[in-house]
């Protein structure tokens, strides 16, 4: 029984790795780039590669580069990355009511890894999620960012430029490949999408809200407001039979 | 610095799974939560996707061939790569 559990789990675990290999792909221009950002900036490579270990979170490290090159203090610089970073609490909040059981301790190790990128493609893969799935995928987007910002900081240098333009679109492609499968689902996949890029334009272009902030809101709107029609439509449904 | 930032980080990645462990939320937050995805992902792709570079014309492209090959039912690694491939003979004819 163990045996058969642990099988299990290592095909799970490969399943994770290989629904990783778009992120993994993807992060290594952002990875390079923050490498060698990293070291104009005046970072050590310890502390590059010691940051995308610890924080692993590619905004709030690019953020607080350009941070530390203004001469901001620590508190600041920390401050702005919880702001920036509190996005994932939502995104946590949305896939622990999709992965399956399990100790409270596994859950605590991958959820370290939960990023806009792993969360998008652990939420919208069918079905439950198994802890094996959630620690391949989280390890190979890891893995990319972390070797990816010591190889960049090593080189001093980035793609050759115009694949680095290129492949600046790849997190977007994988973004758009997730999203168009399940809008083949239903009107409510586009609509949830549409609402929420709509609410984020007018608020990012409005400057009323940070990037940040601007993806909570229009993610938190969007998702309620959505559920709150279908709830009504559902009333309507009922109070006509009446 | 670095280990401030990676706590402040992680807290929010994990809170979520010590605070509803085990708990069966309401229905209405359930659906809303089963909601965030594709609005996180409508989100996330625009409007930042129009700012990958300078020319706006890059990520409209990049985003119109990464949604016609996911259209046509490609794996989410096709769709990365052939959006590459078009920006890249994008940019060496313009």
């Amino acid at each position: 029984m163990e045996n058969v559990m642990s099988i299990n789990q290592g095909s799970e675990f490969k399943k994770g790795l290989h629904a990783g290999i778009s992120i993994a792909i993807g992060y290594v221009p952002v990875a390079l780039t923050f490498g060698l950002l990293a070291k104009t900036t005046g970072l050590s490579i310890g502390e590059t590669v010691m940051m995308s270990m610890i924080v692993f979170a590619g905004a709030s490290q690019y953020m607080s580069l350009s941070l530390i090159a203004l001469g901001t203090g620590i508190v600041e610089i920390i401050l702005t990355t919880f702001i920036v970073n509190i996005r994932h609490f939502l995104m946590a909040a949305s896939l622990n009511e999709k992965v399956e059981f399990d100790r409270v301790i596994n859950r605590i190790v991958y959820s370290f890894g939960i990023t806009d990128e792993t969360f998008s493609v652990a939420a919208t893969q069918p079905g439950k999620l198994s802890t094996g799935y959630m620690f391949g995928l989280n390890l190979i987007a890891y893995a990319s960012w972390v070797m990816g910002s010591g190889i960049g900081f090593a080189i001093g240098a980035g793609l050759p430029a115009t694949l680095q333009q290129s492949m600046s679109i790849a997190l977007y492609a994988m973004f758009i490949g997730l999203l168009v499968p399940s809008m083949k689902q239903g009107v409510k996949v586009i609509f949830l999408a549409a609402l929420a890029a709509c609410f984020n334009s007018v608020f990012t272009m409005t400057e009323w809200l940070s990037t940040g902030w601007a993806i909570v809101a229009a993610t938190l709107l969007s998702a309620v407001l959505v559920e709150l029609i279908e709830i009504m439509k559902k009333k309507g449904k009922v109070s006509g039979v009446e | 610095m670095i280990i401030g930032m990676g706590i402040v980080t992680f807290i929010p990645r994990m809170l979520p799974f010590i605070m509803f462990r085990g708990k069966e939320l309401p229905p209405f937050l359930q659906g809303v939560l089963k909601n965030v995805p594709y609005a996180t992902l409508g989100a996330l792709i625009f409007p930042a996707v129009l700012y990958i570079q300078e020319d706006i014309w890059y990520g409209v492209i990049g985003a119109l061939a990464a949604f016609v090959v996911a259209f046509l039912g490609a794996n989410v690694i096709v769709v990365v790569m052939g959006s590459i491939a078009v920006l890249s003979a994008y940019s060496l004819f313009f």
